[in-house]
């Protein structure tokens, strides 16, 4: 017993400062992705909003004066920047709803085949692998006017929209930045919504059907409120994504026919029309409505940080 | 079912008549729901894959079928694919696109497995904070650190190079590289690691030793989606570079198209979108439960 004591309290010193060590070793492990992500996000940003608080001469580059929140209010009071916005939002909502109906359809669907799980989530993984850019081509390739598929189609099928240049104007230019949305992240949303549909119990589904519940019924009171946790991530995850949007209105159409969305309309400031003022405002607006919907993101996710930080 | 039917019944009359009834009652249940299943997953299998054959069919074509929406190119060709691969700017952006993805994943993966090792294993403060704080980044919208870097990357020389963009792609792929490595050695079992550390191995001797081979698949996993990523990204390629010295497909082949939408080379972007697309469409073939277990792991014990 004494031994005992003696070698805990040997151990008791070498474990304080190997704890030290353990802390000195923690924090220089996780130095350098700090150091990257301070130099590459948190200085630009901080850049950002600095740069959006001065107006620059166009003609004369390195003249600028302080303007304060001026290219705030021109922005703000600017009709543009409100049709972006719309454009961006409209563009988020409805493409994001559709991606859940079809996505959630096509996870029940992928749950419900026992054979072939495996192949169709490859095939499901092939729209998400796909380059957004050339997502844009394909479905540009598509509605091309006269020539592509789906005007010659709606053209034999004595369907409307067969004579219409779908890019060339607005509404069906929309239209189209939303099918090839949808088309590429639907069945990311199904493979989230899947893994979700795959961790409930089939006994809540046996016991459901014991007390005679019908196919709605067992969907409707077990697998949507087990599935919520699943669904809400994955319209976070999206919302996210949308409300970013780029590639696709740069290549669609680059803009035109009401489909600039904040994050074009700032590149084209910057780099078209040389307004950095204007147009860092307008990418520290986009900035400040993305964080906060990321906010509730990580208020979601907040508890699966703390699993993986925590002590085991 | 009605195999047990005529088993039990003493008669044949009696066992046909017992199956008659069974055909009644039972045929609209057997089959009808695997048939709805079926047409779903026909429905599914086509609206992922019908968009990319057509772009391989317009690819396939060239001179007047381009000009025809036929589901089978009449005259196939390769002449499309002969000709981008003639085009400099098009080998130039691949040989770029292939650096810099390269490149970007070794590093992201090298310096995310310190960072989650460490977050995962070592007791050191404020934890919770720095995760929190590498996860956020993820969600930042890549527009508001476009300008400020292009200003930076200007001024100290960086602008249409590659590292100038290796670097904003790694501080973009960091979060999701520690967020699922993390999660990975999570669940490496803890007595490994003491057994090398009773043996006298210091901590980094037995995370490079004894963690990362068992965390193999996780590397792998997170690796993929870096590179996936990385070779898509569009924004920070159209702003940082300017040439085909530093300029990548996605970025090449938007330029390629021109502004006018009056005069797309059709065949030959189709051509070049395929061949771009071919190398990740083979990694989700290959690394299927990988890719899907990493794209899950936010989201189910969310």
């Amino acid at each position: 017993m004494e031994s005992a004591t003696a070698t805990g309290g040997l151990l008791g010193r070498g474990a304080r400062s190997h704890r030290q060590y353990e802390r000195r070793l923690g924090v220089s492990m996780v130095a350098p992705s700090l150091i990257v992500i301070a130099l590459v996000a948190a200085y630009p940003i901080g850049y950002a909003i600095w740069l959006s608080l001065n107006e620059y001469s166009v003609r004369t580059p390195g003249l600028s004066r302080w303007v304060g929140l001026g290219n705030y209010i021109d922005a703000v009071t600017s009709s543009g920047f409100w049709s972006d916005t719309f454009t961006t939002v409209a563009f988020t909502a409805i493409s994001v709803s559709l991606e859940l109906v079809i996505g959630l359809g096509m996870a029940l669907a992928m749950h419900a085949a026992f054979k072939g799980r495996g192949l169709l989530r490859t095939v499901v993984l092939v729209p998400w692998a796909i380059l957004t850019v050339v997502t844009a081509i394909t479905w540009r390739t598509i509605f091309e006017p006269n020539l592509g598929l789906a005007p010659v189609m709606l053209d034999k099928l004595g369907l409307p929209g067969g004579d219409v240049v779908w890019l060339g104007e607005s509404g069906y230019a929309f239209a189209v930045m939303v099918f090839a949305d949808v088309w590429k992240t639907a069945p990311f949303m199904a493979l989230l919504l899947l893994a979700g549909l795959q961790v409930i119990p089939d006994d809540l589904y046996d016991a459901a059907k014991v007390d005679g519940a019908s196919t709605w019924q067992r969907f409707q009171r077990v697998t949507l409120p087990l599935l919520r946790p699943a669904i809400l991530v994955a319209l976070i995850f999206r919302t996210l994504d949308a409300l970013r949007i780029f590639d696709l209105p740069f290549i669609l159409t680059n803009g035109a026919n009401g489909t600039t969305t904040l994050s074009l309309a700032s590149y084209q400031q910057l780099t078209q029309d040389r307004l950095i003022g204007e147009g860092s405002a307008l990418a520290v607006l986009t900035f400040i409505i993305v964080m906060s919907v990321s906010f509730l993101y990580i208020r979601f996710v907040g508890g699966n940080i703390r699993a993986l930080t925590e002590e085991t | 079912m009605t195999g047990e039917a005529v088993e039990r019944a003493p008669g044949a009359a009696r066992a046909e008549r017992e199956e008659v009834r069974v055909k009644v009652r039972r045929p609209r249940r057997r089959w009808v729901r695997p048939l709805l299943l079926w047409i779903a997953v026909a429905l599914i299998i086509v609206f992922c894959l019908f968009p990319f054959y057509w772009l391989v069919n317009v690819s396939l074509k060239s001179g007047a079928d381009l000009a025809k929406a036929d589901l089978l190119p009449p005259s196939p060709t390769l002449d499309n694919y002969e000709s981008i691969f003639k085009n400099s700017d098009f080998t130039s952006a691949l040989r770029n696109s292939a650096i810099v993805t390269g490149v970007t994943t070794a590093l992201a993966l090298t310096i995310g497995s310190f960072a989650a090792y460490a977050l995962a294993r070592l007791r050191f403060p404020l934890k919770f904070l720095i995760l929190g704080i590498i996860l956020s980044i993820s969600t930042f919208p890549p527009i508001a650190i476009a300008a400020p870097i292009f200003k930076l990357w200007t001024d100290i020389g960086l602008y249409d190079t590659r590292i100038g963009l290796i670097i904003p792609y790694l501080s973009f792929a960091l979060p999701l590289c520690v967020f699922i490595l993390t999660s990975f050695f999570k669940e490496i079992p803890k007595e490994l690691e003491e057994a090398a550390l009773i043996d006298g191995a210091t901590h980094f001797q037995a995370f490079r030793k004894v963690v990362l081979p068992l965390a193999a698949p996780g590397l792998v996993t997170a690796g993929l989606l870096t590179a996936i990523f990385v070779w898509n990204e569009f924004l920070l390629a159209v702003t940082l570079t300017s040439s085909s010295s530093a300029r990548t497909v996605p970025a090449a082949i938007a330029f390629f198209t021109g502004s006018q939408q009056f005069e797309i080379p059709l065949g030959t972007i189709s051509a070049a979108s395929v061949v771009i697309t071919v190398p990740i469409v083979a990694a989700v073939v290959i690394f299927q439960k990988r890719i899907v277990a990493g794209l899950t792991a936010g989201a189910v014990k969310g």
